[in-house]
């Protein structure tokens, strides 16, 4: 077991790392001069040629690209291009900020989406799995931009107790954020609870039509037991990689709520840097991503094993 | 084991197809799907007849009106009608979509069938490249793009290309697993057929379904994030009418003329609910278990 998770953590450094270099490699393809770009238009050559080698654009590519993965490695991400700052600090501000919101969404979702899916699954072509159902496809459908813009229209003519968006984001401190991050989280996880709630309903119907929740019945197992100690863990499995893949919808989700809400955190940093061409801080998000991800997909495998002991055996074989 | 497995197949078999319908609401939902899915392409094609208002014609003596008999809808802040551009609204992100999936289905079909057929090395870097594309939330990997080559309807159809392929190449290679370990593809093999004629004849009429699932889910995912994009300014460029971008600019006077903003966000939910229903219902019919992919 341990040997595999070490395969499995070896995978997803191997991951990370070729995610890098793609990014490295689109933001090489940029057409187009950088120093020429970071300077404008009426820049002398000279001013272009010192700016070059300022940014250490006149050493081979592969030199560059070692140097940044050595520095992502050591926690430096290297110098903004519009304000000149390492970007490590920024960055770390920016990922809290965007934490603040992305966690709670993760927790209410996740026990939302459970506990609706387990309603729905055990209820299944009845009015409650109807509604859920229905509820889960609409949600889905519907994108964040438009929850969050609806939930501005609200906030504003409404409910003017909520900050609808935020006006002094960079130095605003945590207490002065949390009230910012309710309508987010609210906006984010009625998305994200759609999602789930799908896969946990079917993970239910499969898991209570399966062969030993039936003999846990015939013997007289009371119906409470059936569902909590049976049936729900054999549900949740298929719903762990499906939770990992929504750690990457809702990184990205976060970016476009954000954006609505004008809110200081990864997603903005990141449509700030697009704006202004920043290729470093782009490259440093997307990296951040990337880990983040292979992270919470290493923890559904880790989790799955924990949950089903077959996996523990089979893939050791294969 | 193999007994075991052999005896719950048989035991599931001829309930299963009730019991998929069942779940994933079948033919209603698919109908359902289709007719919003039609309704769309039909109000695209035909927005020049249904309105006679220009949708790219700014008025500044008529902005921000009321719905009226002259415009239904009413105007947003630069006089232009509503309706008009609500109507024309689709049709970028309808062609950009419709483009883009095609492309999506065909490159990741051959490159999920080719895995699943070679196995060996080429499945492997496949796999890992797909991992590492994955990895990237689609939203950030899209803006990366357009950043390096910029908005135009090619990069972005580029982009979700990119986005896109690695998870339909996945659900497909899962797919015709299940196929190449059968007999006829095994016999094939055994009479010499070349791997082209392999994969042609024996592989691909196993896997439609799964593709024509993966085409409707791919679409209506394309759609969000084609307004996702126009929304956050790097999609369509005003004054294209898009629905994406309507909402983004109606934003600043939502509370003035509520509609400039309501109709295209009801517009674009309902192409969504239309090509998800579809996706659903198709894969209830085609008894492909899309959910249990995960991806």
């Amino acid at each position: 077991m341990l040997r595999m998770i070490l395969i499995r953590l070896g995978t997803a450094v191997l991951t990370v790392l070729l995610a890098a270099t793609l990014v490295f490699l689109a933001i090489q393809a940029l057409p187009g001069d950088v120093a020429q770009q970071v300077l404008g238009q009426d820049a002398t050559p000279a001013a272009v040629e010192a700016m070059r080698e300022q940014l250490g654009l006149d050493r081979p590519v592969w030199v560059r690209y070692g140097e940044w993965l050595l520095g992502l490695v050591t926690g430096d991400f290297g110098t903004s291009l519009v304000t000149g700052e390492a970007i490590a600090p920024e960055l770390g501000i920016r990922l809290r900020n965007t934490l603040m919101i992305a966690v709670p969404t993760f927790i209410l979702g996740v026990a939302l989406a459970l506990y609706l899916g387990l309603v729905a699954g055990l209820n299944r072509d009845k009015t409650p799995d109807r509604v859920a159902s229905g509820i889960a496809l609409v949600g889905m459908s519907i994108p964040e931009f438009v929850t969050a813009t609806l939930g501005v229209l609200l906030v504003a003519v409404t409910f003017p107790i909520l900050p609808a968006v935020v006006i002094d984001g960079d130095q605003a401190s945590v207490v002065e954020l949390l009230p910012a991050t309710i309508l987010p989280i609210i906006v984010l996880t009625i998305s994200m609870t759609a999602y789930i709630l799908r896969m946990t309903r079917t993970g239910v119907i499969d898991a209570m039509a399966s062969e030993f929740v039936v003999t846990a019945e015939l013997k007289g197992v009371r119906r409470r037991d059936v569902v909590l100690r049976h049936a729900l863990p054999t549900a949740i499995l298929p719903t762990l990689n499906v939770l990992a893949i929504n750690v990457a919808w809702l990184i990205g989700g976060v970016v476009v709520v954000e954006a609505v809400f004008n809110y200081p955190g990864l997603g903005s940093y990141m449509i700030e840097a697009v704006h202004n061409r920043d290729l470093p801080v782009i490259q440093s998000v997307a990296v951040v991503t990337a880990i983040i991800y292979s992270l919470a997909n290493l923890a559904a495998d880790v989790g799955a094993m924990l949950l089903d002991p077959r996996q523990r055996t089979r893939q050791e074989a294969s | 084991m193999s007994t075991e497995a052999k005896t719950s197949e048989v035991l599931d078999s001829p309930t299963e197809p009730k019991q998929k319908r069942l779940r994933f609401g079948g033919n209603g939902t698919l109908i359902f799907g289709l007719v919003l899915i039609g309704l769309h392409l039909l109000i695209a094609l035909l927005a020049p007849v249904l309105t006679s208002h220009n949708p790219y014609i700014s008025d500044p003596d008529a902005a921000l009106y009321g719905p009226s008999a002259t415009h239904l809808l009413g105007t947003d802040q630069y006089g232009r009608d509503v309706l008009a551009r609500t109507l024309y609204g689709g049709r970028y992100a309808l062609q950009v979509t419709f483009i883009a999936t095609t492309i999506t289905v065909a490159i990741g079909s051959a490159l999920g069938i080719l895995c699943a057929h070679l196995g060996g090395w080429f499945d492997m870097v496949i796999m890992r490249l797909i991992d590492a594309i994955l990895a990237i939330p689609s939203i950030l990997a899209l803006l990366v793009v357009v950043t390096v080559f910029g908005n135009s309807i090619p990069v972005i159809v580029f982009a979700i290309t990119i986005v896109y392929t690695p998870a339909v190449t996945r659900v497909v290679r899962g797919a015709a697993m299940a196929v190449v370990p059968l007999d006829f593809v095994t016999a094939a093999k055994a009479r010499g057929e070349s791997a082209f004629a392999v994969v042609l004849r024996e592989i691909v009429p196993n896997v439609p379904g799964v593709m024509l699932v993966e085409y409707a889910m791919r679409a209506s995912w394309a759609v969000l994030l084609i307004s996702t994009l126009s929304f956050l300014g790097f999609g369509a460029n005003p004054p294209t009418p898009d629905w994406g971008l309507m909402i983004s600019e109606g934003r600043m006077a939502m509370t003035v003329v509520p509609w400039s903003v309501l109709a295209p966000i009801i517009a674009l939910s309902t192409l969504v609910i239309g090509l998800s229903s579809a996706a659903d219902g198709l894969s209830g019919r085609l008894g492909v278990d899309r959910l249990s992919k995960g991806a």
